[in-house]
């Protein structure tokens, strides 16, 4: 996709979702670990100015000297301020600041730190605030393709719809009348068992409602706070549910086909269909 | 247990009930999503003007941009069960509306006002 045979330029990828607390932080490590993992040279930026997280979720926090801020004040150099990750070659980390306030965040800045990446690397997943504020927006604003993260619960649902119209509207690619973001619906914290029983909207009732294509379905497990809880991205477990899964969905963004897992029961016998516990 | 499941049907789950109201607030949110930003102008305004005829509530008037085929459609609903006649004919005093304009009277059968009389 370079020009003039460049090796790399990279796409942008945002993590975004409206609503707090769904998984953006933990998919946006994840997913990029996974491109990582598939050799592609990604780095992940934490857009979230003053609540920086994305540090520990990958286990650097203890590395962080400049961030985001620093480099888009020209106050360090771009790679002052990218900490490689020690289990990945392929894969940087892109710290943010803890100290100032989203307002540092200059669209111009920001446009001209991605455009330096954009040379160094095939993928720039950026992991966005929540909410729809300045943030989130400028998070979002560059995004080649979105990946929305969405919890099978009513109020993550509308807020992604918002967000689903924010992108198709104030997005760069939609005030400059380019190819529109292409939308991946993701949708973490999924229990097959609480679907079944009528309990929780299911793959599909999701699916449905925002009308974008499924790129993944993660189960709730409990692999993904013991991934936080050590500063590794789930990603790297693969043994692990939602580490599988993650890196199902992450091959399905690269264009490779892949059977949806987690969203069928296993098989029962009639005996068990019959009598057994739902 | 499903057995028992089928005997006493449960009531009705509440994935279907969240799927349900999603679709509902959806529709309409996206819907003024991309709707002209007068509507909210709109709306007080054609309030006043309902309101010097029957009580309505803010809530009973809604306003919709959609589309039918190539054409927009500015749709009015006014919901007016149960209200009441309005009091007063110069509806209440929280949002006052003018004052009705004079209408012209026309004769049953005779000529138009600007015709001058031979």
């Amino acid at each position: 996709m370079g020009e003039k045979g460049e090796v790399f330029l990279a796409r942008v990828i945002v993590l975004t979702s409206g609503k707090g607390g769904v998984g953006k932080t933990t998919s946006a490590a994840a997913i990029a670990a996974g491109l990582a993992l598939r050799g592609k040279r990604t780095v992940v930026i934490d857009f979230d100015v003053g609540l920086r997280n994305l540090d520990l979720v990958m286990g650097c926090e203890r590395r962080v000297v400049f961030d985001f801020i620093n480099v888009i004040n020209g106050d360090a150099k771009l790679n002052q301020a990218l900490i490689k990750d020690k289990r990945n070659d392929n894969l940087y980390i892109f710290p943010t600041s803890q100290t100032r306030d989203k307002e540092a965040l200059r669209r111009d800045g920001v446009e001209r730190v991605l455009d330096e990446l954009k040379e160094n690397f095939d993928y720039i997943v950026c992991d966005s605030p929540a909410g729809i504020e300045h943030g989130a927006i400028t998070a979002l604003y560059f995004a080649d393709s979105a990946i929305v993260v969405t919890n099978p619960e009513v109020s993550s649902v509308r807020d992604s719809d918002r967000i689903l119209g924010i992108l198709a509207s104030k997005s760069r690619r939609a005030e400059h009348n380019l190819e529109p973001v292409d939308m991946h619906l993701l949708l973490t914290r999924y229990s097959l068992e609480r679907a079944k029983k009528g309990e929780m909207m299911s793959v599909e009732d999701v699916k449905e409602i925002l009308s974008i294509p499924l790129l993944g379905v993660i189960p709730e497990s409990e692999s993904v706070l013991r991934a936080s809880n050590t500063g590794t991205p789930v990603a790297f477990d693969q043994e692990s549910p939602a580490g599988r899964a993650y890196l199902d969905a992450v091959a399905r963004f690269v264009g490779e086909q892949r059977e949806m897992r987690f969203v069928q029961p296993e098989r029962r016998s009639i005996f068990r269909t019959l009598f057994g516990r739902a | 247990m499903r057995l028992l499941d089928l005997l006493f049907p449960e009531r009705r789950n509440s994935a279907v009930i969240a799927k349900d109201r999603l679709k509902i607030v959806l529709a309409h949110e996206r819907a003024s999503r991309n709707a002209p930003d007068f509507l909210p102008a709109l709306q007080k305004d054609l309030l006043g003007v309902v309101r010097r005829y029957v009580e309505i509530r803010d809530d009973m008037l809604r306003i919709n941009v959609g589309k039918s085929g190539d054409t927009s459609l500015l749709e009015i609903n006014v919901e007016i069960d149960g209200a009441k006649r309005a009091p007063v004919r110069n509806g209440p005093a929280t949002h006052p509306a003018p004052p009705p304009r004079p209408v012209p009277v026309f004769e049953a059968d005779g000529p138009a006002p600007w015709v001058k009389p031979s």
